[in-house]
């Protein structure tokens, strides 16, 4: 995958050049096609497992995904035509297949024993708000470089964000979620996207600070001591973020974040050698007094131990038999037991309904959807013009990135299991809605970077960019 | 800019080739071991996800499944008269496994054979249900109700054994209890084990007493001492033995002697059978020595662990000194057995000598109807000469026709038995175990059954108990259940 995607970036120079591209809009309407018949199919496969007939929400689940779907396309075509045409297709196969694994697990006796209603219908209600808050975007967002006015002013609303459920009750042993009025929300989802555009718009005016100011020491350039001051800052709430929300996968999805833009920005190793020192410095630190962290990185040394101990099955080893039953072709749509894995089983452990159901096929092909958007984004980073917009479109590209790691690698029992919640197909309302405004920030970038005659914008990025043109 | 974004790239890329990488060792590589890991529940739900094969007696099963409602395991093992045939069968519980023939033929029954392959896909194409296949047992219905009606509430086991070809006609252990009970998943279920176990039922009701239970054989071992002095040359049948009566110990001061007053006193080995004498036996015992005695009983398959093929413990004669090894010539020492070993001593004898292999298991049948596997029948060694068996035959015939055996006498047909009667407990004070061995001989010269019958402890006087009162009508009528369905 990665020498393919080499190739492909040396091809990608000629897309910085501006000329006569294709924009591609049919092939996204031809792939969309696709994008919403597989989930139509899908729900069928479902409904004709587990009842013996075919659903009778099909014909409304098809026109609702489609007309969605219809609708996105339309927008994109009348407000950004250049944009990536595989974005918008590969996000709605994944929200399409998340909304019908959904259904298939609210089919399930085992979780309706457990309490758990139908959450199908509120999903798809807020996809429906996900894909208007893509439209809102793509309609308002004239430029993606209005978003560095706001730098500041974001920072302060992601700290908020990240800061707020601390106030509010664990729920689950984890304090990632604040509750107005019978809602939940998990603002760590938002926040995301925020501080990338606060990342970006800062590192954007510091980069030559941080990147020509440093010290040579054992063939590494170091920072000096006052540029490490924002890294440190950012260090520590993720720490703070670790030791009093006992959230492991926000804290992990920011530092990394802030690492991979810094990196980006200034071009320098040592920032990743550092980064990655102080994590695990933090990591080792915060496990060694932690209950919460260290019974998840015992479940991830050998998820079976509770198992052998007390007979009792927890969630990771629940998820390991459902991957392993799985096998290579899956069980069928419906057919399988990923229910037993109790609570969580249509959010966190989502994937573990694809591993059993769709097998070792179905994981790698969602993979690859994921892996493919993911470098959809980073192609339109390559491609952009300004700073702002190649660190934005990067930092959001690696944040989806990481966010599918630690969600799907937690699952599997790769790394240590985090809360969070596999973008586009896990139940939550949240993270559904922010994604989609992130794959609309990411169109709106690429709409830009590809347009064929670029207008005279009157940012003052416009020299920059040309001396940062490699 | 565009260097960095390209090792970021990079990065992205191996961060999900490190998850495919993973997914494919744990849906791959290590697939089969986590779908076949017994403490996955999908297993269970397979294995109970559709009816299972059943367990044949006579042509017809005497097992079944129904379906189960509130429980994702579809369907449980169901019994027809399950406390007769419980120590056949075993049980195949979807709280607690299953055991013996449900659990040998496990991969039968529930149609994962390796075997059933063929039928296996075929199902898989044409879109049905996986199906079990049978298990076709030896057993003899008529036998088996006889043997288990005769036991009525006593407690004990009962054998019985076709001589000429090992099948297993009959086996009995009471009390028993319905595997049914306990074939589901439910707190009922629960209840019903819980009561059957050893610590809340004194009765042991689950202990399978004709395979894995051993007792001392009593007088019934005579026969073994008496097919070892034939055996040894030092002894023939109607000689007379220089046996005082009472009979003192060897390096002890402790006299044996004889039930009742009979003519024991030097008596030959028809005539000590005949009147179950043991200053006898004791005395031959002593003679041929441990070691012989060792070597004579291993030869009736003493000392080993039989698979029938449900796995029946081992019985013993172990090394000891002369005056128990002296006692253990007639059973009442440290020398102990199953009542299938008394079974094959009887069924041995009855043969001439040639000593089958015991078994229970017929056929393996595919849903198909194909035959898997087939037991066919195997001679375990030759515990005497002809000679000396038919010698053994004449003693045992005598018992029946005029000594301690008359009650398992038949009209018409040739009988050959030997009672017995075990002392236990610490100076004897328990109620002793009766014992009953025999044969039964048809006027065309075949030896259809031959049955050990074992009575722990019934409530009547200890003098009353001799195994020809207690044990004796349970192999009659096991017998005549045999007879009857040759006619």
């Amino acid at each position: 995958m990665s020498t393919s995607h080499a190739t492909g970036n040396t091809g990608s120079n000629t897309t910085i050049s501006p000329g006569g591209l294709p924009s591609r809009r049919n092939t996204e309407l031809a792939m969309l096609v696709f994008a919403v018949l597989i989930p139509v199919f899908a729900y069928a496969n479902v409904g004709l497992a587990v009842n013996g007939e075919m659903p009778a929400g099909m014909l409304g689940y098809g026109l609702g995904l489609g007309l969605m779907a219809g609708v996105a396309h339309l927008v994109v075509r009348r407000f950004a035509p250049y944009a990536d045409p595989l974005m918008l297709p590969i996000a709605t196969l994944l929200n399409g297949l998340g909304l019908v694994l959904i259904w298939r697990l609210d089919q399930s006796e085992r979780l309706a024993l457990r309490g758990e209603g139908a959450a199908a219908p509120n999903q798809l209600m807020w996809s429906a708000l996900g894909i208007a808050l893509f439209l809102a975007v793509l309609v308002f967002l004239k430029d993606h470089r209005i978003l560095q006015r706001y730098t500041y002013i974001s920072m302060v609303v992601a700290l908020v964000l990240l800061i707020l459920p601390m106030f509010f009750p664990a729920v689950y042993g984890a304090k990632i979620w604040i509750t107005i009025g019978g809602m939940s929300i998990q603002p760590g989802e938002f926040a995301k996207i925020i501080i990338a555009v606060f990342f970006a718009g800062y590192l954007m005016v510091k980069r030559d600070a941080l990147a020509l100011a440093s010290r040579r020491f054992l063939g590494l350039y170091l920072p000096r001591g006052r540029d490490l001051g924002p890294i440190l800052v950012i260090w520590a709430l993720s720490v703070l973020i670790l030791v009093f929300e006992t959230d492991l996968g926000t804290s992990l999805l920011f530092f990394g974040l802030f690492v991979v833009m810094l990196y980006v920005a200034t071009e320098r190793t040592s920032w990743i050698l550092f980064g990655l020192t102080l994590a695990v410095v933090g990591a080792v630190a915060v496990a060694s007094f932690e209950p919460h962290v260290q019974s998840r990185v015992q479940d991830w040394l050998d998820p079976f131990h509770t198992v052998r101990e007390t007979g009792d099955v927890n969630q990771p080893a629940a998820a390991m038999w459902a991957f392993g039953s799985g096998g290579i072709l899956g069980a069928g749509l419906g057919q399988g037991h990923s229910d037993l894995i109790g609570f969580a089983a249509k959010s966190d452990y989502i994937f573990a309904t694809v591993g059993e159901e769709l097998g070792l096929t179905g994981v790698m092909a969602i993979l690859l959807l994921y892996g493919l958007l993911v470098e959809r984004g980073i192609r339109t980073a390559l491609a952009a013009r300004d700073p702002f917009g190649k660190l934005l479109a990067v930092g959001l590209s690696a944040a989806f990135a990481i966010q599918v790691f630690v969600v799907a690698g937690g699952v599997m029992a790769l790394i240590p299991l985090t809360g969070m919640t596999m973008p586009f197909m896990a139940q939550g309302g949240s993270s559904v809605i922010a994604n989609w405004a992130l794959v609309a920030i990411l169109l709106k970038i690429s709409d830009t970077a590809r347009r064929p005659a670029p207008a005279p914008a009157p940012s003052p990025d416009v020299e920059m960019t040309q001396v940062v043109r490699s | 800019m565009n260097k960095p974004l390209r090792r970021i790239a990079i990065f992205c890329g191996l961060l999900m080739v490190a998850l495919m990488v993973r997914s494919n060792w744990i849906q791959f590589a290590q697939g089969d071991e986590l779908r076949n890991d017994p403490k996955n529940r999908r297993v269970a739900i397979e294995r109970y996800g559709q009816p299972r094969g059943n367990i044949i007696v006579d042509g017809k099963a005497i097992t079944g499944s129904k379906e189960t409602e509130g429980t994702d395991f579809k369907y449980k093992r169901t019994y027809k008269n399950g406390e007769m045939w419980a120590p056949v069968t075993g049980y195949a519980s979807q709280a607690y496994g299953a055991t013996q023939l449900e659990s040998i033929y496990d991969g039968i029954l529930t149609g994962d054979d390796d075997r059933l392959f063929f039928n296996r896909t075929i199902d898989m194409f044409t879109g049905k249900d996986q199906k079990g296949g049978n298990v076709v047992t030896t057993l003899d219905a008529d036998v088996q109700k006889a043997g288990f009606e005769a036991m009525g509430d006593k407690k004990g086991a009962a054998v019985a054994i076709n001589p000429e070809t090992g099948a297993i006609l009959g086996l009995v252990s009471t009390p028993s209890y319905d595997p049914s009970s306990f074939a589901g998943n439910s707190s009922k279920d629960v209840k019903a084990w819980s009561r059957l176990q050893k610590e809340n039922n004194e009765d042991e009701p689950m202990l399978n007493r004709a395979l894995r239970q051993t007792y001392p054989p009593g007088s019934t071992f005579k026969v073994v001492t008496a097919a070892a002095a034939l055996e040894s040359g030092m002894y023939d049948i109607d000689e007379k033995t220089d046996t005082p009566d009472p009979y003192r110990l060897p390096q002890s001061t402790t006299d044996l002697g004889n039930d009742g007053n009979h003519p024991c006193e030097n008596a030959s080995l028809r005539v000590a059978m005949q009147w179950s004498c043991n200053t006898v036996f004791a005395k031959i015992s002593d003679e041929l020595g441990n070691e012989k005695m060792i070597e004579y009983s291993e030869r009736f398959g003493f000392n080993q662990e039989h698979f029938v093929p449900v796995r029946a413990v081992e019985s013993v004669y172990p090394e000891d000194n002369r005056p128990q090894n002296a006692m253990a010539g007639i059973g009442q020492a440290s020398n102990r057995a199953t009542p299938l070993q008394m079974a094959m001593v009887a069924a041995a004898v009855a043969n001439d000598g040639k000593m089958m292999e015991p078994y229970m298991m017929d056929q393996l049948v595919a849903p198909s109807l194909n035959v898997v596997e087939e037991h066919k029948p195997r001679e375990l060694g030759e515990v005497a000469s002809a000679e000396n068996a038919q010698k053994l035959q004449q003693m045992m015939e005598t018992v029946v026709e005029k000594g301690t055996g008359t009650p398992a006498q038949i009209d018409g047909v040739t009988v050959g038995g030997k009672t017995g009667t075990a002392q236990h407990g610490e100076n004897n004070e328990k109620n002793p175990y009766a014992w009953f061995i025999s044969y039964a001989k048809t006027s065309d010269g075949s030896t259809p059954i031959a049955v050990a019958v074992v009575i722990e402890s019934a409530d009547v006087l200890r003098d009353d108990i001799a195994g020809s009162k207690l044990a004796a009508p349970v192999a009659k009528a096991m017998m005549e259940a045999a007879l009857d369905g040759r006619r």
